[in-house]
């Protein structure tokens, strides 16, 4: 459903071959498609106004360089601008004053504000650099106590044993001492879900702020949220004046676009992401992936860094030699199917991969468990000679890969169609891998 | 941007004069007006777009109303808001659906409960369940999500307040398992209902889709034609990708019906015009509070009123 920025622009700018400026005419369609793509992807409808206007006036007037098109240099100048709108460094959590040192996490029902403080326990605690207190404080959801006590079994940190007929600011207050005495320095609060709308549960939220004095208040927002993110944003920091925020479920296809409105009406940092429902899916919050994805172009960073993790360096080097010189060949090819199923769910993976959203519902890019299956019978049953060449499968050749692996011709087909695409897709990622920072005139995108 | 303090000047001023404005409605923005012109359009596209109508449907609305408007049908501020309205409830007018509760086709009645985290499924279950305990049906719950910390207990407080039995499994083991298990005792004990509360995961995570599956495929080997219900939970406070999630979980099982959750926030729940336009799936039930007694019927017109 959602084509890629790039794609547009480059319909938009087929017309435009050859003009060296960017001009008023000649961007104004182009700032609809981002106007577009940036409202698809649910920046919020204020933001994206300003967002392109801004845009637009830096757009005007630039020289076109040479060696690129009037597409690539828009999209470079819209990329830009959203990283250093998302923030251009990464920000840690804060932790000042004397400890043990008191975190609030705040949010919406169900935005992950639970797992989230399992997810921060955890990471703190690596290397051995603090020891996190965890606390129940939300005492409306069923159970969540019990889940906030299981999640701190599982990462073997101390956590404090709240009650449901407790009081939450009494709960915070006595949580704090207890961390003190249990030797703890970061003491990590779990509040209740709750619309910014209910005042009752927002003046609760300020009076635990009053009794703690947090180090850092977070809030935590769904990646998958809509319009609704500015005012979420808006009404938690004009009561508790948030020190940053958590984005959380970026695993799914969420183009993220709250991120951006959220920056844009509240700016401040976005820290952390949650990736996964597991302890460990947590990162740093980087601007330049975000904006990627938030344009439709994927999370092509994650996704080279999860590769690099993946395979090992030698292995990796050996890769990118074929893949410069464009030897990447069906052997290959089956090896490195093998290697990405390391990596995680294929799904996962691939929607990681610019493009890869739209063409992921077409027959011949779906790949699942089995079909890898069918995959290594078919190229198990090539000679080594068409392996290494696939140009010379003919007719008959397919026909006969068919028959010994028990697949059909169309089978063939389409495993040939997806390595040829696939060839295509490694070159393009094998050279983002490598610049780790968008600099200036390095324009990663093939438009 | 951020340097010179650009963006962000026009964006609190934009934002500042818009405070009011997001809180407002069609209808006081239609108030002062006597004649449809481009600024009134304009606002029109605003108040839908941040609706979570999306960028398409939004256009649609406006490109019909403006075709009205050229052949005359409508031509005042009043007419046009009657016209978008109208063609809204057109739309979700034939989704609305309603479970057969006092006419079940087959007893135990089986309903799976989908849907990504946090949407508000076990929670939907617990008020279901109280609601149809209070009509003397006889429901048993199952706690298929063995995989979220403390989910069981959650289900199992619903189960206590509602008065109905809960069945289930040790954290980690299959899901499969208890529906399984589930369906067997709610046969056994003549039970009407079963509701079966699932684990929350992303429709892109390919091997969850799968474990979805097959429990659907399990409810079917001990009740042939279970799950009668296939059900997909939607939180309204979610964007576009709503719209994705319905997409997937639709073509991984085949879903039944929708609910829409957490309408008491101020989020409008928009998107769901255009699940309505792309899929024949009865919106059954909306969920509008924490509370047990916050389950309501889908009306297409209340939600309609509701949403300006
Ligand atoms: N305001 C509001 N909150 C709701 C509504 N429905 C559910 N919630 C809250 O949303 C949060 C998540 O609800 P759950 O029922 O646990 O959601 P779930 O889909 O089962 O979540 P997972 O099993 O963790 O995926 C809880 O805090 C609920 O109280 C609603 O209609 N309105
Ligand atoms: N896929 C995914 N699920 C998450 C993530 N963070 C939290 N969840 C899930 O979202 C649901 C709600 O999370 P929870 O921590 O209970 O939210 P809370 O109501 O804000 O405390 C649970 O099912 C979590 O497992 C994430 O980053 N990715
Ligand atoms: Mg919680
Ligand atoms: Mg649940």
């Amino acid at each position: 459903m959602f084509d890629t920025l790039t794609e547009r622009l480059n319909t938009v700018f087929k017309k435009l071959k050859g003009q060296g400026k960017i001009t008023e005419e000649n961007v104004r369609e182009a700032m609809r498609q981002i106007r577009l793509s940036l409202l698809e992807a649910d920046v919020h409808y204020k933001v994206v106004k300003s967002f392109v206007a801004t845009v637009q006036e830096k757009a005007i007037g630039v020289e076109v360089l040479s060696s690129i098109t009037p597409g690539q240099q828009i999209v470079k100048i819209v990329h830009d601008e959203l990283v250093e709108l998302l923030g251009t460094r990464h920000t840690q959590l804060r932790l000042t004053g004397v400890p043990p040192y008191p975190v609030l996490l705040v949010g919406l029902q169900g935005s992950g504000k639970t797992t989230t403080i399992a997810k921060l326990a955890h990471m703190l605690k690596q290397g051995g650099k603090h020891r996190p207190y965890l606390v129940p404080a939300d005492v409306q959801r069923p159970a969540a106590i019990d889940q906030l006590t299981a999640l701190a079994k599982q990462i073997h940190a101390p956590c404090y044993p709240s009650k449901t007929s407790d009081n939450p600011v009494r709960i915070a207050e006595k949580a704090i001492q207890e961390a003190t005495r249990a030797g703890c320095d970061v003491v990590l609060i779990d509040t209740a879900g709750r619309l910014q709308v209910d005042e009752p549960l927002m003046a609760e939220l300020q009076k635990i702020k009053e009794a703690v004095n947090p180090s850092d208040i977070l809030l935590v927002v769904d990646a998958m949220t809509g319009q609704e993110a500015v005012k979420v944003a808006e009404a938690f920091n004009e009561r508790l004046d948030l020190g940053g925020v958590i984005l959380t479920k970026l695993d799914g296809d969420a183009r993220g676009g709250a991120a951006l409105s959220i920056k844009a009406v509240i700016d401040r940092p976005i820290k952390f992401v949650g990736i996964g429902e597991k302890i460990e899916d947590f990162e740093p919050f980087h601007p330049d992936r975000m904006a990627s994805r938030i344009l439709g172009m994927g999370d092509v960073l994650t996704l080279v860094e999860k590769a690099q993790e993946a395979f090992d360096q030698k292995q990796v080097e050996k890769f990118e030699k074929k893949l410069k010189k464009n030897s990447f060949t069906l052997e290959d090819f089956r090896d490195q199917l093998q290697q990405i199923r390391k990596m995680g769910s294929l799904e996962s993976i691939m929607s990681m991969i610019p493009g890869m959203q739209k063409l992921k519902g077409k027959q011949n890019l779906q790949l699942d468990e089995k079909e890898l299956v069918k995959v290594e019978a078919i190229i198990n049953s090539m000679t080594r000679k068409e392996r290494l060449n696939h140009a010379i499968i003919n007719g008959s050749r397919r026909k006969r890969i068919a028959r010994g692996s028990g697949t059909t011709v169309q089978d063939v087909n389409n495993l040939i169609k997806r390595y040829v695409q696939a060839k295509k897709m490694m070159k393009r990622f094998s050279k983002m891998g490598k610049r780790k920072n968008f600099g200036k005139g390095s324009f990663p995108f093939p438009v | 941007m951020a340097r010179d303090g650009g963006f962000f000047k026009r964006l609190t001023k934009g934002l500042s004069k818009s405070r009011e404005q997001l809180n407002e409605k069609l209808e006081t923005v239609f108030a002062g007006k006597k004649e449809i012109d481009e600024e009134l359009l304009e606002e029109l596209e605003e108040i839908l777009i941040t609706s979570d109508i999306g960028f398409e449907t939004t256009q649609e609305l406006i490109e019909t109303a403006r075709k009205q408007l050229r052949r005359k049908d409508i031509n005042n501020p009043e007419s046009l808001k009657q016209s978008i309205k109208n063609q809204m409830v057109s739309l979700l007018k034939p989704r609305e659906g309603r479970l057969p509760i006092d006419d079940l086709p087959i007893a135990p009645y089986v309903i799976f409960f989908a849907g990504v985290n946090g949407v508000g499924k076990t929670t939907t279950i617990g008020k279901l369940a109280k609601n149809l305990k209070a009509r003397d049906k006889k429901v048993i719950l199952a706690a298929a999500d063995t995989f979220r910390a403390a989910a069981t207990p959650q289900l199992a407080l619903w189960g206590e307040k509602a008065g109905v039995d809960v069945i289930a499994h040790q954290d980690g083991s299959d899901p499969s398992a208890v529906v399984y298990d589930a369906i067997q005792s709610a046969q056994h004990r003549l039970a009407d209902f079963v509701l079966v509360d699932t684990a929350g995961r992303l429709h892109t995570k390919k091997n969850l889709m799968e474990e979805l599956k097959k429990m659907c495929r399990v409810a079917d080997k001990v009740m042939p034609g279970a799950p009668h219900e296939k059900l997909l939970v939607l939180d309204a406070t979610n964007g576009q990708n709503a719209l994705m999630q319905a997409k997937q979980f639709h073509e991984a099982i085949g879903l039944t019906g929708l609910i829409l959750t957490k309408l008491d926030s101020t989020a409008k729940g928009g998107v769901i015009l255009q699940i309505a336009h792309e899929f024949d799936l009865p919106i059954y039930l909306i969920g509008v509070g924490e509370g047990a007694e916050d389950l309501q019927n889908f009306d297409a017109e209340a939600f309609v009123q509701a949403m300006f």
